[in-house]
């Protein structure tokens, strides 16, 4: 199941687990990728926490934990090719793995057509 | 006739076709690469007089450096030729118009280099008795007079090296003074118009940074202000003009609601071009100010510094100023180096930007106070100059009048598929460093254009005319002269991504 | 005016083509009643008149070069080739900003990376910063970064910190809840300036910061002092106020440091009363996006040709606003450039034997100074700088020494006010000390005394 934020993250809910990252929408808007900062595996967030940074050359965003939940897993390949952001933010490109501590917070979250109606109005 | 066969060809001949050849020294005519020193030059050259010392016995511990430390020396004739090589590579305020806005590059006059280099400012050190510095003492004393009377402020805080570390001066008076009264605040509002150092500084302070919205008019929203004045806010800091080119003009409502708030009104003064000689600070409710003097009193910008960034007081400030500073006493001047505990403290060893003090009073008595009237009045007319003259073909981002530098942006650009980042690298190509741009941030790619007065108006009508010519050529969709430029500079545009992603910081011998 | 070009016709045509009669229109905004005040100041001067007004001030001064000069205490005279100041001179260097648009900077560019490079050499550590603006705001940047890398608060000064440096990291850290633990200065005994830096080092200590050589001038091994530190999980700052030492010194990088912050003012730039100095800052590199102020980084352009940018611009403020590792916004280039062409002309060679001469000119002061009563040198190491504890208070006697025109070193009273060092003397001797100028010094000493 594919959600989205108003803040341009993506999750990918597969059980417990959500795999997270930026939108394609946001990483064109960022420039190119030179740097992610990761969170720690094991760390726990509230939604809304700033979980990551992920910095262009002249900018840096936070990423924001979409959801309440522990770190499970994160996307190693970024230190050595943060480009992957750019070339791949909706999938290889994703940020990191976190275990949903309550589900419910999922249900206010956008589809994909929301999404791009979202950005849509945007510009 | 008597036979002469000195005749040579003097004319120019025909037009050259061939100039696309390599040459095989790697130069280009009066263009010269130059490699790093470190494959120039080796360990075991040098180009200065090593003294003989013959042995004898060290009394360093035995902790002798027996590692190598691989800094390459070079003849001084190849020193030489090495850093006038590279100087060629630059622009500077010396080669033509820079016209980049919030940082006033005006002529650094070459009288304030000769005054820093006399003997009796440059060869002095800061702990000699202060019987034998006297005049440093008295010069000192010279420039916080000017300072403060330009202001109508009471009290100045010389020693802060640059503009930023003026700002935490100025930042931390205030908290002194909050501390001081038993009213100790959380938050310092700044207006998102406002240059990165200030909401650093307050961060660095301490203080939650919350922004405060602007009108249409792109000036303080004074209501919504008066709304976010609680007695969490410590202070406001604005710059005014601010960093849209433009003068608050309900800056003294501004500075009373602050004060009702019980608050403190820090004014960023990297602007005070605009206003020296016009209007005093002082007299609109500042409570603390700092001076660029790398910007406003022309010491030179160095390629990125020094600088030195006076702070001036007001009565409610001013018992917290940081040490050292200079009293007058009986006998002339004298050094005040510790702090009592009102005083916010030590911010810097020694005294100061004193190289910087010696060009910036220089610069001021030239100028005399009726030059820096003038000088403002110049920066400004030549400012309004460019946005009068060039309002037709780009979009200035509010109505006239501006003050010392015109804010315009991108919307003259729209499906042009020219950016404001083209717009700039194809100035470069008419001979001009870039404006500002992006900054500030509250305009859709903003260019900020501060002409100083340093500008005559043959220049100005020059750059003026380039700028017009490259916003009709934009608009006719002429996208390669920009898209690619700079063409003509020594360097192309650079791979900033590739320098972020991989980090080469030094030289390795390995490479 | 001779710095302001546009002529009366020339500001009444441009008032035309803007459409306003007089340049106050402009000025709208300002209040009326406070503007165009009353300025009590001098009216304009012509450059003559300037110059023989400031040639007269600065006349009241005692130059160091025109007599015997032994002061230090964190600034020092060195010889400076005249080629440096001609080079910095330039207007493409001296008049340039600071290289944001790097394809026509690539001078400034190019020196910044040489000069990151010379710094990390001399330091002995993996990387360096394009400066700051001085030793002591680097050092409390130093300890301000050792808070963001370890995620503790307390910060040990050790004794033989400059007092300035100490007093600027506690006033910059006031406001924050950093704990800031100052140990006492101890000049008769350097090795126990270095057992209570070491003994004080415990789980919740952030970094250590040793100033090596010494405010008195002492120079140690500070390996053990690294050992403690990093089993404790701290970092090690090394503070060095005369960066001339690390031509005959093992770097502090050698000797375990994870931060080095230095004063590079005695390489190509002179006293000037205090400033413009020049802030060195290195660290290794797992530490690199911790660092505070600019970087600049090698890249190519578009047509592959090397070339150099200022890069990882992200930690700083006018990217990251209240989220940057400082709010700094400049640095000290044109000092920088200076020391980077000084450096370049003394290169391995030239550096090791002017340090060399500088210890020497200080063993031979040492030497000197034994031979008077009222004189006890202090130090058993030192690089170009010792303390001596004499029979007299030592303000007292460099006052009159003053008078008989010998600038004879820094009383340990004017860092050190009231902490009972009023008979301690801090002398540097520099490889411009000559022969004359110890002998004037000791017949002075003996008269004084």
């Amino acid at each position: 199941m594919l959600k989205f934020t108003e803040e341009h993250e993506w999750l990918e809910v597969e059980g417990e687990i959500a795999t997270v990252g930026i939108t394609d929408y946001a990483q064109n808007a960022l420039g190119d990728v030179v740097f992610v900062e990761l969170p720690e595996v094991g760390a726990t967030y509230e939604k809304g926490d700033e979980v990551s940074v992920v910095e262009s050359v002249k900018a840096a965003s936070e990423v924001y934990a979409p959801l309440a939940g522990e770190i499970v897993e994160v996307n190693e390949a970024l230190e050595g090719e943060p480009g992957l952001v750019n070339s791949a933010a909706m999938d290889a490109g994703w940020f990191f793995k976190i275990k949903i501590a309550d589900a419910g917070e999922l249900d206010d979250m956008m589809d994909e057509t929301a999404y791009a109606e979202f950005i849509e109005g945007l510009d | 006739m008597s036979m002469n066969n000195q005749g040579r060809p003097t004319s120019a001949g025909a037009a050259a076709e061939n100039t696309d050849f390599e040459s095989f020294s790697g130069h280009k005519g009066l263009r010269l690469a130059e490699p790093l020193i470190f494959e120039l030059g080796s360990t075991e050259t040098t180009g200065v007089d090593v003294p003989e010392v013959g042995k004898f016995e060290m009394a360093i511990g035995g902790l002798e450096r027996t590692s190598e430390i691989g800094c390459p020396g070079l003849p001084e004739p190849d020193a030489v030729r090495h850093y006038t090589r590279l100087s060629r590579r630059n622009y500077g305020i010396d080669m033509g118009v820079f016209p980049l806005g919030s940082c006033t590059m005006k002529h650094n006059p070459r009288l304030n280099e000769k005054m820093a280099r006399l003997p009796g400012f440059g060869d002095i050190h800061p702990l000699q008795p202060k019987s034998t510095v006297r005049g440093a003492m008295q010069l000192m004393d010279e420039l916080s007079h000017w300072l403060c009377t330009l202001t109508g402020m009471p009290a100045v805080a010389l020693s802060p090296k640059a503009g930023a570390h003026g700002e935490l001066c100025g930042v931390m008076a205030i908290r002194s003074a909050l501390e001081a009264r038993g009213d100790a605040r959380e938050v310092i509002l700044c207006p998102e118009s406002a240059h990165g150092t200030n909401p650093a500084t307050a961060a660095f302070c301490g203080y939650k940074v919350k922004a405060i919205p602007a009108k249409d008019n792109g000036r303080v929203d004074l209501e919504a202000l008066k709304g976010a004045l609680d007695d969490t806010v410590a202070a406001v800091m604005l710059t005014n003009p601010n960093t849209c080119g433009l003068f608050e003009n309900e800056i003294r409502d501004i500075a009373d609601a602050i004060h009702a708030a019980g608050a403190f009104f820090y004014c960023d003064g990297a602007n005070f071009n605009a206003i020296m000689g016009k209007a005093r600070p002082g007299d609109l409710g500042v409570d603390a100010m700092h001076f660029n003097l790398h910007k406003t009193f022309s010491t030179p910008h160095g390629g990125g510094g020094p600088g030195s960034g006076p702070v001036v007081f007001s009565d409610a400030l001013k018992a917290h100023v940081p040490v050292p500073f200079v009293v007058k006493t009986d006998e002339g001047f004298d050094l005040v180096e510790d702090a009592d505990d009102k005083s916010m403290g030590r911010l810097v060893a020694y005294h100061g930007q004193m190289g910087m003090y010696v060009r910036a009073l220089s610069y001021m008595l030239s100028h005399g106070s009726d030059g820096i009237r003038q000088a403002a009045e110049d920066a400004v007319l030549n400012a309004n100059y460019v946005l009068a003259s060039l309002g037709d073909v780009m979009t200035a981002s509010f109505d006239g009048p501006c003050m010392h530098e015109a804010l315009f942006d991108d919307r003259f650009l729209k499906d042009t598929g020219v950016t404001t980042l083209d717009f700039a690298k194809a100035m470069i190509d008419e001979g001009y460093h870039p404006m500002t741009m992006y900054f500030p941030l509250v305009v859709h790619g903003a260019m900020l254009i501060e002409p100083t007065e340093s500008e005559s108006k043959f220049n100005m009508d020059q750059f003026i005319a380039s700028m017009r010519g490259l916003a009709l050529e934009a608009k006719a969709g002429n996208v390669d002269r920009f898209n690619g430029a700079p063409y003509h500079a020594p360097w192309k545009r650079l791979d900033e991504t590739q320098a972020a992603r991989n980090p080469v910081l030094r030289y390795s011998p390995e490479e | 005016m001779r710095y302001l070009p546009l002529t009366a016709t020339d500001r009444q045509a441009m008032l035309d083509k803007i459409g306003v009669r007089h340049i106050d229109e402009l000025f709208k905004d300002i209040p009326s009643d406070v503007l165009n005040p009353e300025i009590d100041l001098p009216r304009f001067k012509s450059e003559m008149e300037v110059e023989r007004y400031l040639s007269r001030m600065a006349a009241k001064n005692t130059a160091a070069g025109s007599v015997p000069f032994f002061v230090g205490a964190g600034a020092y005279k060195h010889h400076v080739p005249a080629t440096v100041d001609h080079m910095i001179q330039r207007g493409e260097f001296l008049t340039a900003y600071t290289p944001y648009q790097p394809e026509i900077a690539q001078g400034t560019l190019q020196y910044i990376f040489e000069f990151q490079t010379q710094v990390a050499q001399l330091t002995g550590m993996d990387v360096a910063n394009a400066s700051m603006y001085d030793g002591s705001t680097g050092c409390s940047e130093a300890v301000m970064m050792a808070r963001r890398v370890t995620r503790k608060k307390k910060a040990i000064l050790a004794g033989s910190l400059h007092a300035h440096y100490a007093s600027v990291v506690a006033t910059t850290t006031q406001f924050t809840d950093d704990v800031i633990e100052r140990l006492a200065p101890n000049p008769a005994d350097p090795e126990a300036e270095l057992q209570a830096a070491i003994d004080a080092i415990d789980a919740d200590t952030s970094c250590v910061v040793f100033q090596n050589p010494g405010v008195f001038g002492s120079v140690l091994d500070l390996k053990p002092l690294a050992e403690k530190a990093h089993e404790n999980k701290a970092l090690l700052i090394v503070v060095v106020t005369e960066v001339m030492s690390l031509g005959l010194i093992e770097s502090p990088g050698e000797m375990g440091a994870d931060i080095v912050v230095g004063e590079g003012q005695s390489i190509g730039n002179g006293l000037n009363f205090g400033g413009p100095y020049l802030g060195l800052f290195a660290t290794n590199q797992k530490f690199v996006r911790q660092m505070p102020g600019r970087l600049c980084g090698e890249t190519v352009d578009a047509d592959g040709k090397r070339g150099f940018v200022l890069t990882l611009s992200t930690r700083e403020q006018h990217i990251r606003r209240e989220k940057a590792t400082s709010n700094i916004c400049t640095n000290s280039g044109l000092c920088a450039l200076a020391f980077t062409i000084h450096m370049t002309l003394l290169g391995e060679k030239g550096l090791r034997g002017v340090s060399l001469a500088n210890h020497k000119a200080a063993v031979d002061l040492r030497d000197a100074l034994k031979t008077v009563d009222g004189v006890e040198v202090l130090n058993s190491t030192f690089f170009n700088e010792l303390s001596v504890k004499l029979s007299k208070d030592a303000a007292t006697v460099v006052d009159a020494l003053a008078d008989k025109g010998i600038l004879a070193g820094v009383p340990a009273s004017r860092l050190y006010p009231g902490e009972g060092l009023d008979d301690v003397l801090i002398l540097a001797a520099t490889e411009t000390v000559t022969a004359d100028d110890i002998s004037a010094l000791v017949a002075g000493l003996k008269e004084v005394l």
